[in-house]
């Protein structure tokens, strides 16, 4: 050790050098691990303060308050959902507007045999493939339809948010009314005035929007709620005829019924005038041949028995079916099951821990994950395919109906060309009556199947027998026959 | 020494604030709500409350093997993931049971009720293809989103 001594001086940096090494290493690593624990801790922190639910009111909304901006304020997420709704979609047979300035395509051009059976009527002159609801206002002022026919204000009663403006009329009409009288009031006199001056009266009230947040929503508990006369009256008959007297949804229905029925508020047949009030027909119940009896039973103020116009090329008393996507759900299995339209068209969504209802409504086929996945856990293209499998099938169905149509109104043509007679044709036309009534049914509704696949092929499987019917009792007073060659089956 | 002795104590501080924090104690019970803590599976926690078994098995009973070991192994397995997906939030919704997952809730069935469907599943539950308890079953546990 002596003999080293005076190395040792030299030697002591070299044998610190190791344990500052060790030290070096030892702060990195404590460094790198407080970083990540904090990092971590922090994250935790994020996490439970999304798990608050936070929920400020920022303004207050009334029943008077129409504008969703407003409500937007307050409920960002929601109205974020709704501002969408301005986007195209397009799926295999819905939808198609290129962008958002454009309209979607006229849909005879798929489906040419719908001008001929609209002959003499507004849709066969304008008559269009889907939009989001956002549109739903501006459609309405630009189609042909409001443009070039006569329209009446009960349009407005599911295109804009007009429940402010129907109780304004009705405390004008009857100031010492109970509110309920006087909102019925208003809905009659503003479905009765011309479309154009009804929008007038919607301008200057300021409520100029939409179908909006107040029309499914109470202000003050933002529970949902049904607020249109048509669907209100509509559902007390139903169930009337079901045996439960003095229905209100807003009182009685549960909140898995009330997903549905804020859409059947307005996706539902219905008569929109002018010759009498709204009304939605399901005093019989909701099948496609318990509504016709409905309207077959109803009687106009004149006496004469009801039906929407007079066929242009037959002379024939025609119904003209809206969009029956209420009624025909309630035929489907998913309606059996309890699967609400909300939680398709507007499923159930996480924003950080908030569980929010997507307001884009829209087409499930555009939102496989969340609106079909829920229940069905297969891979979205295999479940893209099954729908597609029954869209196509449908599809093909319906042009087969459409074409059977078509046959049926040559020989009619044909039969009143060769003089027949008004005895003679009166069966035929009634007939002709049933089969474009449960044609138009299913081809106006927007599903293109799906809703209930099975019933809607039961009721075109009926409107084919009908029109060759009809086709067959024309050709036996003209002994000609025309077929045009049938469609191609389905893939 | 002293420095090194404070910055791990630090450390080992905030680790410990971390842990309890985050509520770590909670996963070594068999509470149901620990497994809610994190709020993504609150609407199945939601359900199982209203579901025909809550009364006779919480998350563990089905989710998670009988046996010691294999019990833990699973916890690992899933907490790693769990923690994992939860804190990057890259995991694909509807959440999805996995494979290993799906066998092992599959025995959790049987453990109890064998002897009812003895005939029935005769030996071919842990194929990958095989009908599963919950393939009709689908909401005894929890049910959709609704």
């Amino acid at each position: 050790m002596t003999a080293e001594t005076p190395s040792t001086a030299g030697n002591a940096p070299t044998s610190r050098r190791p344990k500052i090494t060790i030290l070096l290493v030892l702060m990195v690593v404590v460094a790198g691990s407080t970083a990540v624990i904090a990092g971590l801790l922090v994250n935790i922190f994020q996490r439970k303060q999304e798990a608050k639910n936070p929920y400020l009111r920022f303004v207050d909304v009334t029943n008077d308050t129409t504008d969703p901006a407003e409500w937007g304020k307050n409920w960002p997420r929601e109205y974020d959902g709704y501002l969408r709704t301005v986007t195209p979609t397009r799926t295999k047979y819905g939808g198609g507007s290129a962008s958002e300035t454009m309209p979607p395509p006229e849909k005879a051009d798929k489906n040419p045999w719908l001008t001929r059976m609209f002959a003499g009527y507004a849709f066969a002159i304008d008559y269009r493939d889907r939009r989001g609801h956002a549109f739903m206002l501006t459609d309405q002022e630009s189609t042909k339809r409001t443009k070039e026919r006569k329209q009446p204000g009960s349009c407005l009663h599911c295109h804009a948010s007009i429940m402010p403006l129907y109780r304004q009329a009705g405390a004008e009409l009857a100031p010492s009314a109970p509110p309920a009288e006087q909102l019925q009031k208003g809905f009659e006199a503003i479905g009765k005035l011309d479309y154009w001056e009804a929008s007038a009266k919607l301008e200057k009230s300021g409520h100029k929007h939409p179908v909006s947040c107040v029309d499914c929503h109470d202000p003050k508990s933002m529970q949902l709620r049904v607020t249109r006369p048509g669907f209100i009256n509509g559902i007390k008959a139903l169930k009337a005829h079901e045996g439960i007297a003095d229905y209100d949804p807003n009182r009685d229905a549960t909140r898995q019924e009330m997903r549905s029925f804020v859409c059947g508020q307005c996706h539902v047949e219905y008569y929109c005038g002018p010759k009498t009030t709204l009304f939605f027909p399901w005093l019989n119940g909701l099948k496609v041949e318990e509504i016709e009896s409905t309207y077959d039973n109803y009687k106009f103020e004149d006496g004469h028995r009801f039906y929407d116009w007079k066929h242009a090329e037959t002379g024939a008393e025609v119904i003209k079916a809206q969009h029956p996507e209420f009624e025909v759900w309630n035929q489907g299995t998913h309606a059996k099951a309890g699967v609400a339209c909300a939680d398709c068209h507007m499923p159930y969504m996480r924003e950080g821990a908030l569980k929010v209802s997507d307001h884009w409504v829209r087409s499930p086929l555009t939102n496989v994950n969340r609106a079909c996945q829920q229940c069905h856990h297969y891979p979205e293209q295999e479940i893209i395919k099954r729908v597609e499998t029954i869209q196509d099938r449908h599809f093909a169905l319906l042009t087969r109906t459409g074409n059977a149509l078509v046959d049926m109104l040559d020989a009619i043509k044909a039969a009143k060309a060769a003089k027949a007679s008004d005895a003679d044709l009166a069966p035929i036309l009634e007939m002709q009556r049933k089969a474009q009534w449960r044609l138009d049914f299913v081809a106006a509704e927007n599903s293109m199947g799906f809703h209930a696949a099975q019933e809607l092929a039961r009721i075109l499987g009926e409107s084919i027998d009908m029109s060759r019917q009809a086709q067959l009792a024309a050709v036996k007073l003209t002994g000609t026959l025309a077929i045009t060659a049938p469609a191609a089956p389905a893939k | 020494m002293l420095v090194s002795a404070l910055s791990l104590g630090l450390l080992l501080g905030l680790g410990l604030f971390t842990f309890i924090y985050a509520e770590g104690f909670s996963y070594f019970t068999t509470d149901p709500k620990a497994c809610a803590n994190c709020h993504i599976m609150n609407p199945e926690y939601d359900s199982w409350v209203k579901s025909s078994h809550h009364i006779v098995a919480g998350c563990v009973d089905c989710h998670l093997p009988h046996a010691l070991v294999p019990k833990l192994w699973a916890k690992a397995v899933n907490g790693y993931h769990h923690s994992k997906g939860f804190t990057f939030q890259d995991f694909h919704e509807p959440i999805m049971i996995k494979q290993h997952n799906a066998r092992i809730l599959q025995e959790a069935c049987l453990g109890c009720h064998s002897g009812l469907v003895h005939d029935i599943v005769a030996g071919s539950t842990t194929d990958a293809n095989a009908v599963s308890c919950v393939h009709c079953h689908s909401s005894v546990g929890h049910g959709p989103v609704r």
